[in-house]
């Protein structure tokens, strides 16, 4: 077995390019806390109106009693409840979406909240909005804020191109 | 040897007929998914009737043709020839293997008339509770159970091929292709599943409800690999017919076997990247998968290389000089030189952007954007289809015994689809930078929103015509060089030699046995929980959704 010297070189260096690029990103999950959302937490799809979380005079966004900003979305076919949200700017937010029906995907341009609705189970994703980040590529309203889309990102159905909203962005 | 000497006609013509017979399925059906990838580029920009159930619909059947139907086709009528001319036998149980086409047929048709009802409008990813038609999963069963032919057959012949030749290395291009075999069948594990177990029995009323986050593990395990099962051909032809038709010599067979059993060991078991931002799997789960899918950014970095130090043999040959004269000496009018050329450089972005994607965290910015589907037509329409192409001109004067009608015409062919490849995949990255959500009939959402994103969804027209252009110059290429009359003076297949040659290899790189124990580990590892946590999990299963 013969591998040219050039070659093992470059084995070599191949190799550790691979290892530094995995140890960084086990880096940043680990010891900065960089997570897709993963928060693995079922519920009964088909009931989601009669549970209180998801029921829909709670659905919206709310300051908790520990001062968390929640903001909460009921997708279906091809609707988001409620339609348009409002979100400050540089505050910790936690979304937490359930699927009334098929798989969606969740999306707000400009920031890290991309996450799949899987039907049975609670998305959530953890946030803190940059108001640069969002001016720009939103649309700036006469009060200062942005809005900004609010996006369905899996196929879902013949009407899926329709399931859209709005987020708007207060600054910090 | 002149042409007129005896022409040992070891592989058999049953072995030509066999790849000529796959390969024209797969290059036809080809021609008509890049006439809908036009269609719907049209559509989204409102150059034709938006209609959104059509445009789905066509989704649907391009995604089906090109990723399912144009590669496996390709792959087994490619293989067949392959194994027939690089161990000098002909294809053992024929019989099988006519069966098995006539099963990934059947399988096809029933898929694509199921798909023209409209009633299995599911995408080619299926995605349940979406639930199409019967038939639909039935026609993708089929698909690939007659693939299984191919593998049975191919395994067999190089299995056979060791006993009668105790110690002799498997000649590079059967070991590629006998990789491929083990690795297609260790990836239908998942999918086939879930069609048999979850999508028939609901979409024949047999259950009444599905279990969403198991058949996405499911369809995870087989969406990773398949996608080497698509690159392990390519490969194939880049190792060991690209370096002869440019005149050189492979630079390493021994490292062309380590990136093959690589790229089997370690693209299985990763697929949990494709569902990163799922809810129901849990975050150490992913990070496990996400470093696996470093490690396969390994073989393909090997082989970057290995294949530009072969293309330098040749350039060296030919006369060039010095560290970059090599490059201008090589055969660019030769189209299987220039496939295997353009391959290398599309690799290069499309493999960085891979990485991006892999990428864990940074994969929740792209994630179902415009950028996604980028990723994959650069990378498997660009670096992947131009070494169809380049495998085609190699093959179609050996096939059919007629010379290529037209090699120049090859060349524009390739170019066209060079460049068209990039018209269309470097504003649609650019579109999911700007946060375009990927498969929308079209975009009704606010002005401010869309005008952003107008122009390079016209951009990307351009690539489309030239695309589809360059489709059908390939498909009337090879059409005319089947009716010819010009008969082909060396229609006996040779692969490339090595630089030194291979006397013995390891053990390790002659066989796979071992490889296939360390996958059963390493699956045990990465699937056990991530597909087991379904059955001790409080599940509650989602009820099925027509897919109109």
């Amino acid at each position: 077995m013969h591998i040219h010297p050039v070659e093992r070189r470059w084995a070599w260096i191949a190799s550790a390019l691979v290892v530094v690029m995995a140890a960084l990103i086990v880096y940043t999950a680990v010891a900065m806390g960089v997570h897709p959302p993963s928060n693995v937490e079922t519920i009964d799809s088909t009931r989601l109106h009669l549970t209180p979380e998801f029921a829909e005079d709670n659905l919206g966004v709310r300051r908790e009693k520990d001062g968390r900003v929640v903001a909460r979305l009921v997708m279906t076919r091809y609707m988001f409840h409620p339609q348009e949200i409002t979100l400050p700017a540089g505050t910790p937010i936690v979304v937490r979406a359930a699927s009334g029906d098929v798989v969606h995907g969740l999306h707000v341009p400009g920031t890290n909240v991309a996450t799949q609705v899987v039907p049975g189970y609670v998305s959530e994703v953890h946030t803190t909005i940059s108001f640069d980040a969002v001016s720009k590529i939103g649309v700036r309203n006469a009060d200062g804020s942005v809005t900004v889309g609010l996006f369905c990102d899996e196929y879902c159905g013949p009407g899926h191109q329709s399931m859209w909203g709005r987020v708007k962005v207060t600054p910090p | 040897m002149s042409a007129a000497a005896v022409r040992p006609d070891v592989e058999g013509a049953s072995a030509r007929r066999l790849a000529l017979s796959h390969m024209w399925v797969a290059f036809a059906l080809f021609a008509v998914g890049t006439v809908l990838g036009l269609y719907q580029l049209l559509e989204r920009e409102g150059l034709v009737a938006t209609s959104a159930p059509r445009y789905y619909q066509s989704v649907t059947l391009h995604g089906v043709i090109q990723a399912f139907v144009l590669t496996t086709f390709f792959i087994v009528g490619f293989g067949y020839y392959v194994t027939a001319t690089s161990l000098k036998r002909p294809v053992l149980w024929r019989g099988l293997a006519w069966l098995g086409f006539w099963t990934m047929l059947a399988g096809t048709v029933m898929a694509a008339l199921s798909i023209a009802s409209g009633r299995s409008t599911v995408l080619y990813t299926f995605y349940p509770p979406m639930i199409a038609h019967w038939s639909f999963y039935a026609g993708a069963a089929l698909l690939l159970v007659g693939s299984l032919a191919w593998t049975v057959i191919t395994i067999a012949m190089t299995v056979r091929w060791k006993k009668a030749n105790p110690g002799l290395p498997v000649p590079l291009p059967q070991f590629g292709m006998t990789a491929n075999a083990i690795l297609w069948l260790w990836t239908l594990v998942g999918v086939v599943a879930e069609v048999v177990f979850q999508l028939l029995p609901v979409s024949l009323g047999i259950s009444q409800t599905v279990d969403v986050g198991l058949a996405r593990s499911l369809f995870a395990w087989t969406l990773h690999p398949i996608v080497y099962f698509w690159l392990i051909p390519a490969y194939v032809t880049l190792y060991t017919i690209v370096p002869k038709a440019a005149g050189g010599y492979l630079f390493s067979d021994e490292m062309g076997r380590i990136v093959f059993v690589m790229l089997l060991v370690f693209s299985l078991p990763i697929g949990l990247h494709h569902v990163f931002v799922d809810p129901q799997v849990a975050a150490g789960w992913k990070l496990v998968h996400a470093f696996g899918t470093f490690l396969v950014a390994l073989p393909t970095l090997l082989t970057g290389f290995t294949i530009a130090a072969s293309l330098e043999t040749a350039g060296r040959l030919r006369g060039g000089r010095g560290l970059f004269g090599w490059i201008g000496k090589l055969a660019w009018n030769n189209p299987v030189v220039l496939g295997g050329i353009f391959a290398l450089l599309l690799l290069l972005p499309g493999g960085f952007g891979g990485l991006i994607n892999a990428s864990y965290a940074m994969d929740s910015m792209v994630h179902n954007t415009a950028w996604m589907p980028a990723h994959f037509h650069l990378i498997f329409g660009g670096a992947v289809v131009i070494v169809y192409f380049a495998t085609a001109y190699a093959l179609w004067p050996k096939l059919t015994g007629h010379s290529l009608h037209s090699s120049s015409l090859a060349v524009t062919q390739l170019w066209l689809w060079f460049l068209g490849i990039l018209a269309l995949t470097v504003p649609w990255h650019y579109l999911g930078i700007l946060w375009m959500p990927r498969r929308t009939a079209y975009t009704p959402y606010d002005p401010g929103i869309v005008e952003r994103w107008k122009p390079w969804g016209d951009l990307m027209i351009v690539g489309g015509v030239m695309l589809i252009l360059s489709a059908l110059l390939f498909v009337a290429n090879l059409w005319l060089t089947h009716r010819s009359r010009a008969a082909e003076r060396e229609t006996n297949m040779a692969y490339a030699d090595t630089v030194d040659p291979v006397l013995a290899v390891p053990r390790l790189l002659n066989g796979f046995t071992l490889w296939n124990w360390l996958l059963l580990v390493l699956m045990a590892i990465a699937w056990s929980y991530p597909i087991g946590q379904f059955f001790v999990l409080h599940v509650h299963e989602a009820l099925p959704w027509g897919g109109h």
